[in-house]
């Protein structure tokens, strides 16, 4: 039998990966794009899982709204990230240094 | 008896102005891009009137639109103040994006979504309202910080504060998600109340695991430490007019969360979050003060006494007392406009194609501009604490509150890093009254800015004056913030 502890184990797991990613990856700023996309997609699991759990339809409209906020955001991330592309003519996460003190 | 949108309205109005806006920006051309100008003005303070009629009629707090929304005076002081300081803002940035030639109507749109996406923060009364009302403003301020999109550092900024930001709206909605399968609710008074019934609550785990990500996501909206990294960086990338808007307005909007969110939604849980508050706070207070002195930059030696500034406002909020929290919203209302001010000079002192970043941009400002060089004295006084400018009075209410909360020793640390924090703030005076100015290389001195518009110099004016003023006078101020936390009951 699954029970909502089993959803909400999968959803802290995804959630600590997608943040373990940002932290570990050195390279790519691909990938921390892919990250946050991932951590919201785990906050959605905990909402749907406790949408059901409760019997409660709030939780499942509030996933509507992340997911709408979540293309949102992805837009304005890779937008973000074309014109630093443009200007560095790298997107590794490295050459992000020229602000610092 | 008052419609459901009624509720609203406000709201509506800007989102209605935005998109006349925005529409009228798209027929004009360059030379009538005044018109766009005086359009996002006239939203603004029409709307400043809406929420006056709609805010102060003399009733308790209305919730209302399927209890999602609330009117209550506390939400119209802090909307009215942030629609009044956006107006401030967008009177530097007339000059601003002119000398910069960045005289694009896409700041003001950008710029009323994100006051827009403030207000929706300050009136929702639900967990998802308060949500949208956050990405609303954090997904303008992105765009707003990559807006010259030429310029490898304010691109680098906004790529920073993206990543940054979006982790902060993760971990928010993770404590989010947490708080609705504890409770079982989404509306902040339901999740008060059952709270409220749930006993032994301070010491309850998962509740106080939810905590601790609504917390770190406050922490970071505010950018105490340790959750600050983004701020010095995005301080100092960004263009100077963004600076100036990112870091006064929305201070306000990130204090109407901690209230609807934990002082109001989790006061039965004050003794967890007050805690938390207490370190971060006082983390804020040190580290913000001591790194400041070690900056060249005078916008990233702001993000620092920011970070200072912030601490002090967490602290204010962590006593969880009437006193506590008017203290902390008369600190985050003076600090809102000290800080317009101070990047206000900065903007006042560029000229086309330069921009006033560096610490030794200051250097004999008196000789070449005395009263702006007065003006900016007055400000960083006011940061710095030194009677008789408002910043004084600012800090002995937050610290006057924490000494009541029996904890002196706090209160201690916060007095003596204040005393290491204006060590900076007189640096910067000595540079513009005692040092001679650098000449700028090519331009053979830095002239005085002769071509300053009128509207710029008497903002900048009346903001160095303000501070004067409110410092003699801060019982009026303080007498409005107290009265309107009363009328919510916090």
């Amino acid at each position: 039998m699954i029970t909502v502890t089993h959803y909400l184990v999968v959803a802290a797991i995804l959630f600590a990966i997608s943040v373990a990613g940002m932290f570990l990856n050195r390279k790519n700023m691909l990938l921390l794009l892919m990250c946050i996309e991932l951590m919201l997609l785990a906050v959605n699991l905990n909402f749907v899982a406790f949408s059901q759990y409760l019997n409660d339809m709030g939780g499942q409209i509030f996933v509507f709204f992340i997911l709408t906020v979540a293309a949102a955001e992805a837009a304005i991330g890779l937008a973000i990230l074309v014109t630093l592309f443009r200007n560095r003519k790298t997107i590794n996460v490295q050459n992000l240094d020229s602000l610092k003190g | 008896m008052m419609s459901p949108f009624d509720y609203a309205m406000p709201e509506i109005f800007l989102l209605a102005a935005v998109c006349v806006v925005l529409l009228l920006d798209i027929f004009l051309t360059r030379d009538l891009r005044e018109v766009t100008y005086l359009a996002a003005q006239a939203s603004l303070l029409a709307t400043a009137g809406v929420v006056y009629t709609h805010a102060f009629t003399g009733n308790e707090r209305l919730v209302g639109l399927g209890r999602h929304y609330v009117i209550d005076e506390l939400g119209g002081v802090l909307k009215i103040s942030i629609l009044l300081l956006t107006m401030v803002v967008f009177v530097y940035a007339r000059k601003f994006l002119r000398d910069q030639s960045m005289w694009r109507g896409e700041f003001f749109v950008l710029s009323l979504t994100a006051v827009l996406g403030m207000m929706i923060m300050i009136s929702g009364y639900n967990l998802l309202v308060l949500y949208l009302g956050l990405e609303l403003l954090a997904l303008s301020m992105y765009a707003l910080v990559a807006m010259r999109r030429d310029d490898g550092r304010a691109t680098e900024a906004a790529m920073k504060y993206f990543v940054l930001g979006a982790i902060a709206s993760g971990l928010l909605l993770y404590g989010l998600s947490m708080l609705y399968g504890l409770t079982g609710e989404l509306s902040i008074r339901q999740i008060h109340e059952y709270l409220l019934g749930v006993p032994d609550s301070g010491a309850n785990l998962p509740l106080l695991f939810t905590l601790v990500f609504l917390v770190a996501a406050v922490a970071f909206k505010f950018g105490a430490m340790p959750f600050h990294m983004w701020l010095p960086d995005v301080y100092h990338g960004a263009p100077t007019i963004v600076t100036l808007f990112l870091g006064s307005v929305p201070k306000i909007a990130a204090f109407a969360l901690l209230m609807r969110l934990l002082a109001e939604g989790m006061a039965p849980l004050a003794s967890g979050w007050s805690q938390l508050f207490l370190v971060l706070g006082l983390l804020s207070v040190a580290g913000g003060n001591l790194v400041a002195i070690a900056q060249t930059s005078f916008k990233r030696m702001l993000a620092y006494s920011t970070i200072a500034h912030m601490g002090f406002i967490l602290l204010g909020a962590m006593t969880a007392t009437h006193a506590g929290y008017s203290a902390a919203m008369f600190y985050v209302l003076v600090y809102a406009l000290t800080a317009a001010g101070a990047f206000g000079v900065l903007v006042v002192m560029g000229r086309e194609g330069f921009e006033a970043d560096s610490l030794d941009d200051l250097k004999g400002l008196n000789e070449r501009n005395p009263w702006l060089a007065f003006i900016m004295l007055l400000l960083l006084f006011s940061m710095a604490g030194i009677p008789p400018t408002v910043g004084f009075y600012a800090k002995l209410a937050v610290i006057k509150a924490v000494v009541d909360a029996n904890l002196v020793w706090a209160a201690v640390i916060m007095v003596v890093m204040s005393v290491a924090g204006a060590y900076y703030y007189l640096r910067a005076i000595k540079m513009m009254y005692f040092d001679k100015p650098e000449p700028a290389p090519g331009s053979g001195g830095i002239s005085v800015n002769a071509e300053t518009g009128l509207d710029c110099q008497i903002v900048i004016s009346l903001n160095g004056v303000l501070m004067l003023v409110l410092g003699v006078f801060p019982g009026l101020l303080m007498g409005v913030c107290s009265m309107a936390l009363q009328a919510s009951s916090l």
